[in-house]
């Protein structure tokens, strides 16, 4: 096997080389944002090459379209990305939740069947949670699966459906059971095809005026009992195990990442460009104090992350940081969005389209675009009973 | 740009002082200890001092040759924090400066009397700030001294004077100073304000290194404050979710509510984060330039998350926060007057900005 260093340095040879530094369209920072055909054929497209040059799914077996390395290998492949600001990874809910979910769970037969187009990105998957009346109350789901014979019946609706219309499978949430004893209990789990008769998407305009996601309707949708993952009545536990790949406190992620991190230099650099009030912002000492506050503060996230690894730093509660990061990192995303356009002065007042803007109106689609990651996955309010909850141990909220 | 500056290095040694400082200060300091320490003239304990004189703490960052430890400042660290969160007061702060102002800047002479001396347990502290309330340690004018911590207690002065002209450092016994005792917010802890006695050359340190030797100064008491406000915030957010837990109103446990259980976890959050930079300050405070950087961004965090964790504490208790006994006060005040010491978090950022952008 290929040593880690070895690998490390080939990965970052290769995207050095073949990071696409100019395109001529907007590039999405996260794969919620993948609004145009141009933008997604772009991006599965380089989905594609990376995993073609062995650079994804590096430590998944061979026999599913992996590299047979290790997640050492994955881990040094992914660093390689980032140094090299290369594009996020296109197939995320392929990538971060459906595949290692099935690496883990899945039959002989699913991991054949699934796992190599999730890493090319030939099938992209999309996840059905949320309902349009059940979001952060995600165990309430009401989209109904009926058995019939060897099929199951669909019938409701999905909401925010990320690239719902390019998908080939959904991981599906729905209720098999409408006399469970509890509305947990009555869930169920599927790979669910999505090319089917009786499942139709529709485009959701999202604040920015871009489009990214779909609401899904099913209506009298036949799917093969097959699809079913785990038991009927475990969807709850199943969907629950997903969410711990994409926080990060499950291993299995097929690597890369989908979401670009905000690096503070960026807004340092735009800090020195732009002109507030006639003045270059990097002059006025609030917006100078602003700055330097959320520099602490991406510091903080990267010693969290550093001493998360150093046993006897978090013995008082070893949950404690990988659970609270998805909440402060998102956080500070929409803070920092918020200040680069305080930077921009008169000019935060253009928007994507205007030639006077800046960057093509980048900090300001940003800033609007960052409420994706703090409502999606359970807004910052469902994060802080989270929180309360099972680390501080404060009683649940009813 | 700062990402190194993330990383963390815990030493077996560091993780041993660590335990076993948390150990020694929850058996030294309970609360009705530390209530009790409020109205005493030094504000703590000279048997538990003699105690840590035993364990060594006094030299952990003393060399060898004059009879300490011969460790690193960041094994200062785990001992302060855990001072912080049992809210231990101790001269244990005030003598670490100014064994740390000596090493930087004193004679072979003055080294060799007085750090063996500091090792073994005589107290010792700096005067440093005065009534213009500068923070520019080499600000000076060289009258009158404030905010000088635990001097009652001290047998030795390490003081900023003016002499000919220059800013300089002088070791001055105690039995030269009249001092007087002044009331501060913080009382768990001693504050005496002097008028600076005349001083002669014998007294001083040598020239070339004051510069030196108040930059060191600046530099460990903004780690220990980081350290001390760090450990205090996890204390108080602990102590505000107890009463969470069990006080009830509306037939329900106040912890329930969001409007409360919400803005816990954000002061959880902040001294999570206040924490890491806090060890990664340890790590890095001794690199040039980019200690300072380091240490700066854990004592405005962690001033940050106190001063909100107490805040929100007083207020989370109602009607009981708003009295004397409860504790939620201790904390607000301690991170009052940290605050008022060696700069305030917007201070620290306002250097920061000089430094990083």
């Amino acid at each position: 096997m290929i040593s880690v260093e070895e690998f490390a340095k080939q990965a970052d040879a290769w995207f050095a080389e073949h990071t696409p530094r100019e395109v001529p369209f907007m590039m999405p920072l996260t794969f919620m944002e993948v609004g145009t055909d141009e933008q997604f054929d772009f991006l599965r497209d380089w989905q594609n090459k990376v995993h073609a040059a062995g650079f994804l799914g590096a430590h998944w077996p061979e026999a599913y379209g992996g590299g047979g390395l290790t997640q050492a290998h994955q881990d040094v492949a992914t660093r390689a990305m980032r140094k090299n600001g290369a594009p996020i990874m296109l197939n995320a809910i392929g990538i971060g939740w459906a595949g290692p979910l099935i690496l883990d769970t899945g039959s002989e037969d699913e991991k054949r069947r699934y796992l190599p187009g999730i890493l090319s990105a030939d099938d992209i998957w999309c996840q059905g949670f949320s309902e349009p009346d059940n979001g952060s109350d995600l165990g309430n789901a009401q989209l109904k699966a009926v058995k019939d014979g060897d099929e199951y019946v669909l019938n409701g609706s999905k909401i925010w459906t990320t690239q719902g219309n390019y998908a080939k499978y959904m991981i599906l949430l729905a209720r098999t059971n409408m006399d469970a004893p509890n509305k947990y209990a009555g869930l169920s789990f599927f790979l669910s095809p999505m090319r089917i008769p009786g499942v139709e998407t529709t485009k959701i305009r999202k604040l920015t005026g871009e489009f990214g996601f779909t609401q899904t309707f099913f209506t009298d949708a036949r799917i093969s009992a097959d699809c079913l993952m785990g038991e009927e009545g475990e969807g709850w536990k199943v969907a629950m195990r997903t969410l711990e790949y994409e926080r990060g406190a499950r291993k299995g992620e097929a690597g890369g990442y989908t979401i670009s991190q905000t690096n503070p230099l960026e807004v340092v650099d735009l800090a020195k460009r732009a002109i507030r009030n006639g003045k270059p912002a990097l002059e006025d000492p609030v917006m100078r104090d602003r700055l330097v506050t959320q520099m602490i503060e991406a510091q903080a996230m990267m010693a969290n992350r550093e001493r998360a690894k150093i046993a006897p730093l978090v013995s008082e509660n070893p949950f404690a940081l990988p659970v609270l990061s998805k909440l402060q990192f998102t956080e500070y995303a929409r803070v920092t969005g918020e200040l680069a356009l305080e930077l921009e002065g008169a000019q935060s007042g253009y928007y994507v389209g205007e030639r006077a803007s800046r960057e093509d109106g980048y900090w300001q689609r940003s800033y609007l675009n960052a409420f994706s990651a703090t409502i999606g996955g359970g807004t910052s309010q469902i994060q802080r009973n989270i929180i309360g909850e099972r680390v501080l141990g404060l009683p649940k909220t009813k | 740009m700062t990402q190194h500056l993330a990383k963390i290095a815990l030493t077996d040694m560091q993780a041993e002082l660590r335990d076993q400082a948390m150990r020694f200060c929850a058996d030294k300091s309970p609360i009705a200890k530390v209530r009790s320490l409020l109205t005493d003239d030094h504000g703590f304990d000279a048997a538990v001092w003699a105690e840590m004189a035993a364990l060594g703490w006094l030299g952990i960052a003393i060399p060898e040759d004059y009879e300490g430890l011969g460790l690193e400042l960041a094994d200062l660290v785990p001992v302060v924090e855990a001072m912080g969160k049992h809210l231990m007061h101790s001269p244990f702060v005030s003598t670490t400066l100014a064994a740390q102002a000596i090493l930087a800047g004193g004679s072979d002479a003055q080294t060799a009397l007085w750090l063996p001396k500091l090792a073994s347990g005589t107290v010792a502290t700096v005067a440093l700030f005065e009534p213009t309330g500068a923070w520019d340690l080499n600000a000076v004018e060289g009258q009158t001294k404030t905010f000088v911590m635990d001097l009652d207690a001290s047998e030795l002065i390490v003081t900023t004077v003016k002499f000919e002209g220059q800013t300089r450092l002088a070791l001055i016994p105690r039995d030269r100073i009249t001092a007087r005792r002044e009331t501060i917010i913080d009382e768990m802890k001693r504050s005496y304000t002097f008028e600076v006695p005349d001083v002669t050359e014998s007294d001083l340190m040598p020239a070339k290194d004051a510069v030196t030797a108040l930059e060191r100064i600046e530099l460990v008491a903004n780690l220990l404050q980081a350290a001390e406000l760090s450990g205090a915030a996890m204390a108080c957010i602990d102590y505000t979710v107890d009463y969470l837990k069990t006080r009830k109103q509306f037939g329900k446990v106040i912890g329930a509510f969001q409007a409360l259980k919400h803005p816990t976890v954000d002061a959880f959050v902040d001294a999570e984060g206040a924490r890491s930079l806090l060890y990664a300050a340890a790590t890095h405070c001794e690199k040039q330039g980019e200690g300072e950087i380091a240490v700066r961004m854990a004592n405005a965090k962690a001033e940050g998350a106190l001063s909100f964790a107490a805040d929100r504490s007083i207020q989370f208790h109602g009607g009981f926060g708003f009295t004397y006994d409860c504790d939620a006060q201790l904390y607000r005040r301690k991170a009052m007057f940290a605050a008022s010491q060696f700069g305030d978090a917007a201070f620290h950022r306002a250097r920061l900005a000089e430094l990083l952008l």
